[in-house]
């Protein structure tokens, strides 16, 4: 309690706060319901899940993409209903795994673009875009004039990583962003990410359903199943955790063998 | 082979003409689509974000396309009243027909943006102007020019159409051609056309492929191109549409077909001869347009038919007696519009019953009751126009008593010379001044029971004109009774047959007649 005070930028400062949280479309079943949980200043919370357990969901209501139907998302303090929209995702960053870079913008012009939406002067964004390529590994030199069609899979996810950084967001939302690589490239964004988030101590929350990732990168682990957060620990906790679906993905983790059985038979 | 070299003969004798009807065609498709542009790409956006809209929208534009043109053009000459007939109607219909393919493509190019873009888009904080202007239109630009592109070929086609309704454009030597059956001179109007259409294909598919996502310095070249076309076709429409306004003293005016460009030609070339007073030409006006510009004043004379002003200006049912009809409109002209109807020229402009030359020997017929007796032998084809009008073909048949193998066959009037001259129909009614009569050794059969109601021509001038310049009574004057309804005709096929200049065959006429 007294390092809280003394500390105010400590991990348990809740950055994203969900209070009885649940989304409901036309009456159909809710697509998430009864969400209570805190995002702490500077952690990366993974939400992990099988497809459709609203992982996915739960982060477009943190920067409204969706908007709550029932309790309530609390951004920086503030409801995230009363956050102007633009306002509220100009200071989220946001990666997605198909990486929706612009086909007709350069690299330069791409990872420029929350910079000139904010009308900074142009030799500042310069400065601003060759800073975060260098970050992500991408040499400005060779790759500011190229088009997204030019680049590999992996050159374009670093893109949409330096597009999400460029306006310095304190907050980061990654939806699979390495879901659609090649495991040899997967594992070399996973190990360059995760040094990059030590440095830059943004609060990130970042969806997959790949355990061996979510092991990766999380503070925390937050398991989905059927629109519901049903565990929620850091990674030892969790390898521990005694809920069925948490076994199941830890299951894939310790029978390696048995997975590629399966898979091939 | 031959054709192609006389097609090319053509081209360049008449390239004056040539390049003013490729002008006027060009800027009818450039005005028509360039409006659906300004239109439809706006109401194509607001679909995107109304698609509930976008089914009835959508359907709507694809029905006016369905409407055959010609209708098209006849239900805008009531709804646009007097401006019914000449540039506005043809717009108007080429604007119709050029929302679709717009409107539609402007939907599903911005629609069509992959869907993670626009999450991206979104996600980043972008407002929906923002997106619209950064991200949708730039991505749906190629889809977008693409229906632009579609949309111009087929209004290039489509105006060839509105020479019918007096817009001008390549249409008129097609259809001077169908009327002539010289396969030359619908050439002349269909390859360039044609041309025009591909050039515009290949022009816009290039800007098409520049915009499409991801291109670099996306429009630079093809759109200065294009843009210094459309600049260097607008003031090449302009010298040549200025050729046309006031610039003499006395204006002489004439409607839009063969022989009024003659008589146009023929009056300004009389007081040219016989009077020191400049005289400047505005020809080939659509529909009534003469008469309101003779009322307005933009004009001083030209030539009016009388039953023309009696039936469709002065709205009397039609009389058979010449000399009634011409002195009613003479004294109603002065009285309601102060013109004044100067002697008439000589020919009768009237429908012509017509038949095969073999058959005026074979049978001996010289009049129209001759045939009376031979027509349930006989087959007619009649033109729309004279199956429906007043004095057209239910009185007419009334009048001499005849009775045809089968009901008359109505078709376009141009084509029922060749339905004569082939042997598919062997009786027409064709017009008295036509240059086909005697091209295709038709003869015509004289109206002995009066018919039909005259049509005499004759110059009509503005009195306050004739006060200013009295010379020209005079001048004009001494044309009166010297056209007789052979002369016409000749002097029709010399410039629609022959394809000479209607200003060296007015000259050739007038120095033969003594003026």
């Amino acid at each position: 309690m007294e390092s809280e005070i003394s500390e105010p930028k400590s991990d348990r400062e809740p950055v994203i706060e969900f209070r009885d949280v649940s989304l409901r479309i036309d009456g159909s079943r809710p697509l998430v319901s009864d969400l209570n949980f805190d995002v702490n200043r500077g952690e990366t919370l993974v939400l992990l899940g099988r497809s459709g357990s609203g992982k996915t969901t739960t982060l477009k209501l943190i920067n409204r993409l969706l908007d709550a139907t029932g309790g309530e998302v609390i951004v920086e303090g503030k409801a995230a209903s009363a956050w102007d929209p633009i306002r509220l995702r100009r200071r989220i960053g946001y990666v997605i795994q198909e990486t929706g870079l612009f086909p007709h913008f350069t690299v330069e012009r791409n990872v420029a673009l929350v910079p000139s939406l904010e009308g900074w002067l142009p030799s500042r964004t310069r400065e601003r875009v060759e800073e975060l390529m260098r970050l992500v590994g991408l040499d400005p030199e060779t790759f500011a004039g190229r088009y997204p069609r030019e680049l590999s899979g992996g050159q374009r996810q670093r893109v949409g990583v330096a597009r999400a950084l460029a306006g310095d967001p304190p907050i980061i939302l990654m939806d699979e962003p390495f879901g659609a690589l090649d495991p040899l490239t997967r594992a070399e964004l996973q190990r360059e990410f995760a040094a990059l988030s030590a440095r830059l101590h943004k609060t990130i929350v970042f969806v997959t359903h790949d355990i061996r990732e979510a092991f990766a990168l999380a503070s925390r682990i937050g398991l989905f199943q059927g629109g519901r957060l049903v565990e929620l620990a850091g990674p030892r906790e969790f390898a521990a955790s005694e809920h069925p679906e948490a076994r199941a993905f830890i299951q894939t983790l310790e029978a390696p063998d048995a997975r590629r059985d399966e898979s091939t038979g | 082979m031959e054709q192609t070299k006389s097609l090319f003969d053509f081209l360049i004798q008449n390239r004056a003409e040539v390049l003013a009807l490729t002008t006027q065609h060009l800027v009818l498709v450039f005005v028509a689509t360039g409006a659906a542009a300004v239109a439809g790409i706006p109401l194509g956006i607001l679909l995107t974000r109304k698609p509930a809209l976008s089914k009835p929208v959508l359907a709507m534009a694809g029905v006016l396309q369905t409407i055959p043109s010609l209708a098209l053009f006849g239900f805008l000459i009531p709804i646009l009243g007097s401006y019914g007939i000449g540039a506005l109607p043809a717009i108007i219909a080429l604007f119709l027909y050029s929302l679709l393919p717009i409107i539609r493509n402007t939907f599903t190019g911005i629609v069509g943006v992959d869907p993670s873009v626009r999450e991206a888009a979104r996600g980043m904080g972008m407002t929906g102007r923002q997106m619209l202007l950064q991200v949708e239109l730039p991505l749906a630009t190629s889809v977008i020019i693409a229906g632009v592109r579609v949309a111009t070929v087929i209004s290039i086609g489509t105006a060839t159409i509105a020479a019918a309704i007096g817009a001008g454009g390549l249409g008129m030597y097609i259809f001077r051609g169908l009327r002539m059956f010289d396969t030359t001179l619908m050439l002349a109007g269909a390859v360039p056309a044609a041309l025009m259409a591909l050039a515009a294909d290949f022009f816009l598919g290039r800007i098409e492929n520049r915009l499409a996502p991801g291109k670099s310095r996306p429009l630079a070249r093809p759109l200065k191109l294009g843009l210094a076309a459309s600049a260097v076709a607008l003031l090449a429409a302009g010298v040549i549409y200025s050729f046309g306004s006031r610039s003499g003293e006395v204006i002489i005016a004439s409607k839009d077909f063969t022989e009024q460009v003659i008589l146009g030609e023929m009056i300004a070339q009389v007081i040219e001869a016989n009077s020191d007073v400049k005289v400047g030409r505005k020809f080939e006006l659509a529909g009534d347009i003469p008469h309101r510009d003779l009322l307005a004043g933009k004009i001083d004379a030209y030539v009016e038919y009388t039953g023309t002003a009696f039936t469709a200006i002065l709205k009397h049912r039609p009389v058979t007696d010449p000399r009634e009809v011409y002195d009613q409109v003479k004294r109603e002209y002065a009285e309601a519009f102060d013109l004044e109807w100067l002697e008439p020229l000589g020919f009768n402009n009237t429908f012509a019953i017509l038949v095969r030359g073999d058959d005026a020997r074979r049978l001996n017929l010289e009049t129209i009751s001759d045939v009376a007796k031979h027509s349930p032998r006989m087959r007619a084809g009649f033109g729309q126009d004279f199956m429906s009008r007043e004095d057209g073909y239910p009185g007419f048949a009334r009048t001499y008593n005849l009775r045809f193998a089968e009901p008359p066959r109505e078709m376009d009037l141009s084509l029922t010379y060749r339905a004569l001259a082939n042997g598919q129909v062997d009786l027409i009614a064709g017009n008295s001044t036509d240059g086909l009569i005697d091209k295709l050794g038709l003869v015509q059969l004289r109206d002995d029971r009066h018919y039909f109601p005259p049509y005499e021509a004759a110059a009509i001038v503005r009195r306050e004109t004739l006060a200013r310049y009295p010379q020209i009574t005079s001048a004009i004057n001494s044309l009166a009774g010297k056209l007789t309804d052979e002369e016409m005709r000749k002097l029709n096929y010399a410039v629609d047959g022959e394809h000479r200049d209607a200003k060296d065959v007015v000259r050739e006429f007038l120095e033969r007649a003594g003026k």
